[in-house]
């Protein structure tokens, strides 16, 4: 099948590539753009490991095909540390909080925590875990991870993060 | 997994698209958000040579009024669904119905045309259509015309959509500005299609019910319209041997399947109490 011309910007960069129609996002970001960052969990849309962002939207970008995102605005978390390493304050979060084990699950919580906040900067915990409710973590429980984004939500707010009582 | 070979057209109107399906015949499929055909092409279920995102369709987005009525761009996403302020103030219930969609991510995507089009009778919306009832309108080589909602879905994955139509906008008649409704959904976890679902818009005059809509998900091959459960309630308080009554009525019409979900017995049993439940939150919201 003819290749068709692909033009977006992923991370603040332009990237142009041929792609096949069918080619997923998920296997254009792992394999021709070599960000590894997203995962294929489950590869049927429901765990959220493969969660970027795309223009203003939590995509899952195993349920995509790249020719579809043809002119968006990408986002996965290898675009979410500041060019100097320091880190994001959601990644800080999920650092200081212990939100993840094996780590599998977190690019995909990363980047739909970051969206979330976008949208709602101040969740409560029933937000933050309805937000985060198509995302799978197989090792935490979900506690420490929604302890993480009100970290990352305190900070981004710059107020004093309050861990409530167990 | 890796979906079959196939090229991509992507139309910039309903004209473009509907030639092209028309030009492309039965190996074309259109695709709206790509959350129930993506899915099934990495199955090598469905393998088309031909996709026609409709995803530059730009009429094909948008919600507005029309006199008495609201009419929804097929291509509408379900998260735009839920955001849409014009929605929440006049018609709740499909904001109610959309949370209870999938998750967050497939809401960013997945569009309201595409879960009333597909046929799936595990989609939500098409019950809560029936229940509004909405019309739909279709476009195909000879122009367009009008399909009600109760009259459209007619098997699994089988509705009054001829080949080479697609559907382009939903019109719902505006409901009374004061009115009771629900969407009741019974699931195992999120993302899981509903055991049973039920929903209901009412309307009230005098402390009775003036007209009653229901709409039941998931527990036959096509979603259902229970019009004499809606029968027996109007003129009624709702009393509890009326709301009996109209349970029975509803339980009656469904032919559920077994499934992981459970027995059919279980899952018809679970519409009436879905049934119930709307209805209490219903007559609440109706200040009955």
């Amino acid at each position: 099948m003819a290749k068709s011309q692909v033009s977006m910007t992923v991370n603040g960069k332009k990237v142009e590539e041929l792609v096949e129609p069918r080619t997923l996002l998920i296997h254009f970001l792992r394999e021709q753009l070599q960000l590894t960052g997203p995962h294929i969990g489950c590869d049927t849309s429901h765990c959220g490991a493969c969660t970027i962002d795309l223009d203003g939207k939590s995509v899952k970008s195993c349920t995509m095909f790249t020719v579809q995102a043809n002119g968006a605005d990408i986002r996965t978390i290898e675009g979410m540390a500041a060019a100097d390493g320091t880190l994001h304050a959601l990644q800080e979060g999920f650092r200081e909080m212990h939100g993840l084990q094996c780590g599998f699950c977190t690019p995909g919580m990363i980047m739909r925590a970051y969206r979330l906040l976008q949208e709602n900067k101040n969740p409560t915990e029933d937000e933050i875990r309805f937000g985060i409710s198509g995302n799978l973590c197989r090792c935490t429980g979900y506690q420490n991870i929604v302890k993480a984004i009100q970290y990352a939500a305190a900070k981004i707010s710059g107020v004093p993060f309050q861990e409530a009582a167990e | 997994m890796i979906p079959g070979s196939f090229a991509y057209h992507r139309p910039s109107s309903v004209k473009e698209a509907v030639s092209l399906l028309g030009s492309l015949g039965d190996d074309a499929r259109a695709i709206a958000g790509g959350h129930s055909l993506i899915p099934m092409m990495k199955l090598r279920l469905a393998s088309p040579s031909h996709l026609i995102d409709l995803g530059g369709v730009a009429d094909l987005k948008g919600i507005r009024e029309d006199g008495k009525d609201i009419v929804i761009g097929a291509m509408t996403t379900q998260h735009e669904v839920i955001g849409s302020d014009l929605l929440g103030k006049k018609i709740a219930i499909l904001a109610e119905t959309a949370n209870l969609i999938a998750d967050p991510q497939v809401r960013y995507v997945g569009t309201i045309g595409g879960n009333v089009a597909n046929g799936d009778p595990g989609n939500d919306m098409p019950a809560v259509m029936m229940c509004l009832n909405a019309t739909y309108h279709a476009v195909g080589k000879s122009g367009e015309r009008r399909i009600a909602a109760r009259e459209f879905y007619q098997g699994a994955y089988f509705t009054a959509l001829e080949p080479g139509e697609i559907v382009t906008a939903i019109r719902i008649p505006t409901p009374a500005a004061r009115h009771g409704y629900a969407y009741e959904k019974l699931k195992r976890k999120v993302g899981d299609y509903a055991t049973a679902a039920a929903a209901v818009l009412l309307t009230t005059s005098g402390g009775k019910v003036a007209s009653c809509s229901i709409g039941l998900t998931n527990v036959a091959e096509t979603p259902l319209w229970a019009e004499e459960a809606g029968k027996i309630l109007t003129g009624s308080a709702l009393d509890a041997a009326t709301v009996k009554k109209a349970v029975a009525a509803a339980e009656a019409i469904t032919s559920p399947a077994s499934d992981g979900r459970g027995p059919a017995a279980y899952r018809t049993k679970m519409a009436g109490v879905m049934l119930s439940r709307a209805l209490g939150r219903a007559k609440a919201r109706a200040g009955l």
